[in-house]
Formats: structure tokens, sequence, C-alpha cells
């Protein structure tokens, strides 16, 4: 379990501290665009102009700077793979697009056109799912709704900093959503140990009347999975490999919703998101608003680059990010972090072996005995659980005998697809 | 910045892990034996000491000859834990020779050849210890506490029954009048070197439990077990002097907490490890009264080793559970709330 600060687990050099700055405009943004994109080579965008169409489960996407399109093509992202992206080269102007106009009294909003504000916004939820899809499949069927202002992962300080900087634009998101889901309050799930958070949230919830409780939950890593939260808040029980929606719960990140905020209230589209650069590799660690698909050089550069003995770049989280090599990848839509370490962070072992422990077992958010999954695959045996398991990694991180549990399972995965 | 003078590593996540690896659970493993060890000092002088080292140090060399024959690099602390086991496993003046003997059987067979740490089915210093105990003459020699024992050549201190031998014989007067049960707890007995402080045995398993070495279930089931059989069986003595006697002498507590609770051969899943305790517990109390020795637990522990694995490969599958709402009779139901 990802406990802070036992047993030596605890990330060094965060960013908890540090308030959001805008990052300075990058010269050159690259976006993935899942369907064929909107736009020609040459074509001149403006911020927050469709650039994209929704498709293949991802939301549509929208130009976070103004400028010519200099490329469409394959280009490798933060994935390691090569997608279809577009390269949108800066001019500096930030001319705003006309489709972003503020509509005239948000508040008293009609459901359609709250929902046609937020399909129209490219707002993902904390899994790179549109959130409009999961907002359609819940309503009539949730009675609980939780905003999870807990870190995806360790490191991370992205929520953090927006509910202490951002209370009354999250509290207005979170009225929205219980508007659509029909229900009397929302419950914001807040780690425990984000005292001064939570503090400020019950100040604003009393202050603004909002339809919102804070709900402190003491949960190892990964405290934003579904499992452990429906528990901890309803004390209703998931099975494994079903979502919260099995039991009347609707799990939604607070990035998303202060996304559903800024879509209703300002109409604006997501076009940049919070991202904590730390790590022990890291000058000065900071949390940064950053047009999504910037290289991930500007953001090291912006916290005074990284250490020479830096022998690991990572982009997303810390358990289950992806390591770099170009410092030219774009930041993705769903990466709350970029990360250098020059510690001994990793921990890996040449010679890793299972002494049956079981604490895989403990740690597995879902309920899952990845120490049998992997016994059975490499006996090349399938197990149910595998199709369960949702890659958070929990199980590798507190290996004592540095098993590859999340590699094989992501390996398989692939195979299986 | 230019970032082109980085050598960055590849890997696959995740990129970081707990700091909490193999050999801190090693190292907790040997500080919450090291009070035994000392009581074993002060009750028989230097030599249980020194055999722990020769023992230690013997478990260490052989584990890193095979591991650099096969390429593995040196050893780790685990063959330190296997060799202070054996060593507490043996009575005070066992010979340094027997205890090298130990180690090769324990670390070279039992262990390395089923394919080091983690895979050996038996506990090594356990099955080393059992084979030990053909030496008869050397591995009974139940010296008395405060003998002086010399730390080379033969041992000619006074020997002592101990209080199992008691027991078995059922013998109340003889026991009540060599040891009282404080004694008994405390440790200051004939016996093995490691076993004769049952309390600093507890509360080195306490540590263990708390630093989530050890799961609470198979200690709490084996003592509880073998506590609730000896209560009820008491051979027509005073029921709770009879238990309280047989559950501080002998290795009863060493077994509980060090030897059956070893996470590598004992089961994963809380059901097959309340059975595995039970198991242990039940062999123990068989053995203690009619086995052809007196003491059982070390035994008891022995077969259930063997049934560790067969008992999760039924309790702990690859199958994901859906529990379905446990179905109470209508009566017991109560009204859906509204």
């Amino acid at each position: 379990m990802i406990r802070y600060g036992f047993f030596g687990g605890a990330p060094q050099n965060t960013a908890f501290s540090a308030p959001i700055e805008p990052l300075p405009p990058p010269p050159q943004v690259a976006l993935a665009v899942p369907a064929r994109p909107g736009v020609k080579t040459g074509d001149y965008v403006t911020v927050g102009q469709k650039i994209a169409d929704p498709g293949g489960g991802t939301p549509g996407v929208y130009a976070p700077i103004a400028g010519r399109v200099s490329a469409i093509g394959p280009r490798v992202q933060g994935s390691g793979a090569s997608e279809l992206s577009v390269v949108v080269d800066n001019d500096f102007s930030d001319t705003l697009s006309p489709a972003v106009r503020p509509p005239a009294n948000p508040a008293s909003l009609p459901l359609r056109q709250l929902l046609t504000l937020i399909q129209e916004a490219g707002i993902a939820d904390g899994d790179g799912s549109p959130i409009l899809s999961k907002i359609a499949a819940g309503v009539g069927r949730t009675d609980t709704v939780i905003i999870c202002a807990c870190e995806k992962e360790p490191y991370m300080a992205g929520n953090c900093r927006l509910v202490l900087e951002r209370t009354a634009e999250l509290l207005e998101g979170a009225g929205i959503l219980a508007k659509l889901y029909g229900v009397d309050r929302v419950h914001i799930a807040l780690g425990s140990e984000q005292r001064e958070a939570i503090q400020t949230l019950q100040d604003k919830i009393r202050e603004n009347k909002s339809p919102a409780v804070v709900d402190a939950v003491s949960l190892p890593y990964p405290q934003s999975a579904e499992r452990p939260l429906c528990r901890a808040i309803t004390r209703r029980r998931v099975p494994p490999g079903a979502g919260a929606a099995a039991v009347g719960c609707a799990v939604v990140d607070a990035g998303a919703v202060y996304a559903v905020y800024e879509a209703v209230y300002l109409g604006r589209p997501l076009t940049h998101r919070v991202v904590t650069v730390a790590g022990s590799g890291i000058q000065q660690p900071r949390n940064l608003l950053c047009p999504i698909g910037t290289p991930i050089r500007f953001l090291l550069d912006a916290c005074g680059g990284v250490d020479p003995k830096t022998y690991k770049i990572v982009l997303g989280g810390p358990v289950t990010g992806r390591a770099q090599y170009d410092m030219d990848a774009p930041l993705g839509r769903d990466d709350g972090a970029v990360l250098a370490f020059c510690g001994d962070e990793e921990r890996a072992s040449a010679h890793p072996r299972c002494i049956r422990c079981g604490r895989c077992i403990r740690a597995c958010p879902v309920g899952l005995r990845p120490v049998v999954m992997y016994r059975e695959m490499q006996a090349g045996r399938q197990t149910e659980q595998l199709s369960a398991c949702i890659q958070c990694g929990a199980c590798t991180y507190v290996c004592p005998g540095r098993m590859p549990l999340l590699q094989a399972f992501r390996g398989e995965r692939k195979e299986r697809v | 910045m230019n970032y082109k003078n980085l050598t960055l590593a590849g890997s696959s996540a995740p990129h970081i892990r707990t700091g909490y690896g193999m050999g801190q659970m090693m190292s907790a493993v040997i500080v919450a034996l090291l009070p035994a060890l000392g009581f074993a000092v002060y009750n028989f002088g230097p030599r249980p000491a020194v055999n722990a080292l020769v023992s230690a140090a013997g478990c260490y060399a052989f584990e890193t000859i095979f591991r650099l024959l096969r390429r593995q690099g040196p050893g780790d602390l685990s063959a330190v834990v296997t060799g202070l086991l054996l060593a507490l496993l043996c009575p005070p003046a066992v010979p340094y020779q027997l205890l090298l003997l130990g180690d090769f059987i324990a670390i070279i067979i039992v262990k390395q050849l089923f394919g080091g740490l983690g895979q050996n089915i038996l506990n090594p210093a356990l099955t080393a210890r059992t084979v030990l105990l053909l030496w008869g003459g050397e591995m009974r020699a139940w010296t008395a506490p405060h003998a002086s024992l010399p730390l080379w050549g033969a041992v000619d201190a006074a020997l002592q029954p101990t209080p199992l031998e008691l027991l078995r014989a059922n013998d109340m007067a003889g026991l009540r009048e060599l040891y009282s049960i404080p004694e008994v707890l405390v440790g200051l007995t004939s016996g093995e070197a490691g076993e004769v402080s049952a309390l600093l045995l507890m509360l080195g398993g306490l540590f263990l439990i708390v630093r989530g070495v050890i799961s609470w279930r198979i200690p709490a089931s084996m003592l509880g077990t073998a506590a609730a059989l000896t209560f009820v069986f008491s051979w027509g003595n005073g029921r709770t002097e009879w238990m309280l006697y047989q559950l501080f002498s002998g290795s009863l507590m060493l077994a509980a907490f060090f030897l059956a609770a070893d996470p590598v051969t004992s089961p994963i899943s809380p059901a097959g490890q309340l059975l595995y305790g039970a198991g242990c517990g039940f062999f123990t109390a068989l053995l203690r009264y009619y086995g052809p020795w007196p003491e059982g637990a070390g035994f008891a522990v022995l077969l259930m080793n063997a049934a560790g694995r067969p008992l999760d490969s039924f309790l702990l599958t690859g199958r994901v559970e859906k529990p379905a709402p446990p179905r109470l009779p209508e009566i017991f139901r109560r009204k859906k709330r509204e």
C-alpha cells in the first residue's frame, strides 16, 4: 500500500504547496485526434476551435492555442505509439474562436442544453472516456454522485490545488452534476491527509450553500479507484470486474468537474489541464496549467530543467505512466504529471521472486489475486480475474520481491485484444 | 535546457516501488529473533550465540556458493534467517559440524534445489533440524540452565529434563518441583536454545505481525487449537495449569510465530491460513500426547508444510467471485427501507 511517509515509500520533492501557474505559451502543440480532423494543413485555427469530432471512445479535440496548422500526420505521442496528430504553430495572438461564448443564463439552462454544452466541450473523465457517455449511462440509475478530488497517483497535486484555488468553480460544477443526475447533493471525496483542502471546501460549501458534502477518505493508492471509493462513502460492495454503476454510484474526477463548469459557465471547451511537474530530478516542482499537446520539454524547462543524473522522465503518474525518451512527446489529455527521477525510486531487481506474502492481494483495489493471475499466466492459462484488472499497479508497487506483475498483466491484455 | 545528454532508461511502469523490500522483511525477522537469542545467552552462556553465528555464516556461504555457480549474484538475508532459526532449534551444546551439516541440508537440498527463495515447499531450517534429530544423543543433550558450556569440545555439563519430558510422563509433581509456570513462561528451563523463552518469542512474533511480515491468522489458530485441545484433554490434571504448561514449554511458540507463519510455506488465502494453523495445532497436540518423542510442534508444522500449497489451490483460484448476498429465511429478513 502506498502510505505517505511509511517505510520509505513517500514521494519526495512534490508540488502540493505550489500554486497553479500558467505555462508560458509554447511555440507549438501536437494534438492526437481520434478521427479525420476537421482542419487542413495551412488552416488558421483559433483558441477553442474544434479540430476533430469525438470517435473511437475519445471526446472531441479543440485547439488550445491560435495559429496555423503546420502538419497533419502520424506523430509519436506520450504512449510511445505513433498516432494521427494535428500540429499547430503558435502565433501568440491568443485569438479566441467565435464558438467560445458564455451562455446567457448558465444557472437555469434546460438539461438538454446542458448536455449539448458538455458534449461540445471535449471533456474526458479520469480514465480518458468521454464524460457525456458516463453521465448518459448513469442518469436515472444513480443515487450517489462522488466527485473524486483525491489524486490519481502519488506526486500528482492537481486535484488538491483545484480544490484550494478554484473552490467556487468546482462547487458550481458539482451543482451541475447534481442537477444532471437528479440528486440532492454530491459527495466530494478528498484524501484525509489534505486537511487544508478539506477545510477550504467545507467553508465554501457553507458559504455558498452548495449541494455538496465533503468526505475525507483514508485510502491507500489508488485513491481514485471506483471500488474502494464507493465502499468508503456508501458502504456498498462493488463486485470485482464491475464499475461503480453496478451499485448506483457515479465517480467523476474533479478535473472533469472543473471542465464541466468551464463548459457550462464560460462556454469553453477543454483545452488545458493542470499538470504536476515533480520528482527527485526536478529543480523546482510546480503545478502548471498547460495547453494539451505541449511538448513536455517546455514543462521541464518551466521548472528549471532536470538534474543531470536523471535516469527517467515519466509522462503520467509514477505507477502507471510511460517513461519518455523524446522530450518532444506531447502532453495528453489524461496526463496529470511529468516526473523526473534521479534517486532509487525504481527499486527494480535483477532477480525478482515471489515469496507468497500475499501483499499484492491486500493491495488490490478491485479484490483480485495478482499472485494467482501471474502464476496462471506463466502456466499459459487464462484467468477471469485478468479481465477485471484495472492495471493500477498497486500490487507491483507493494511487492517486496519486485515481481513484474503490472508489466505482465499489461502484456497479456494486449495479446488478448 | 538540452535533454540530449541524459541517459534515460525506457523501462515499463511502475517507476516507483515501496522501500519495503525483501531485505527489510528479513531483517525484521532477525530483529524479532534477537530477544530469544539474547535470553539463550543469559540461560546457557555464550555458546548459543556462537552457534547462531556459525550457522548463519554457514547458510550464507552455502547460499552464495550455489547462487554464484548459477550466476544469480550473492545470497541475501533470507539465508541468515534460516541459519539463525536452525541454531535456535538445536540444543545449546549442539556440535558445530552438525550445525554445518544442517546448513547444507537446509540451503542446498531443501531450498536451492527447489528453485531458491519462495520456491521451497518445506521450511529449510525445520527440515534440517528434523534430519539432525537422527543424532539422538547430541540433539537431546538438555543442559541445565546456567550450566557453563565450553565453546569447544565435549560437553560434560549437568543435564536436566525439559518441561515437555515431564509433561509427557504425566509427572506433574516433578514438573511443579522443577519449574513453576512463570519460570516456563520466561524461559528458565532446559531445552532447545531458542525455544525456552515463550515470552520473548511472543513479543518477537507480535512485532512481526505489527510490521506485516507474518499474518496473525496462523499463529492465532495454531495456538488457539493447541490451547483448546490441551485444555480439554488434560490427562486428569488441573485443566488450566496443564494447558499453560503445554503452551509455554517446548517449541510451540517458536513454531507458531517463526515456522508455521513463514509466508513461503504457508497458504496465502485467509481461510487456508486458519485451516493450516488449526492443523498445526492439532498435530502438535496429537504428537505430544501419542508421538514417540515428547515434542511435536516442529513435526506438526513440517507435516502441514506439505499441505500449505494444495490448500491454496482450492481456496485461491483465478475466478472472479461475485459475492451473492446472503439469503436469510423470510422471517429474519429486515424490511427494505423505502
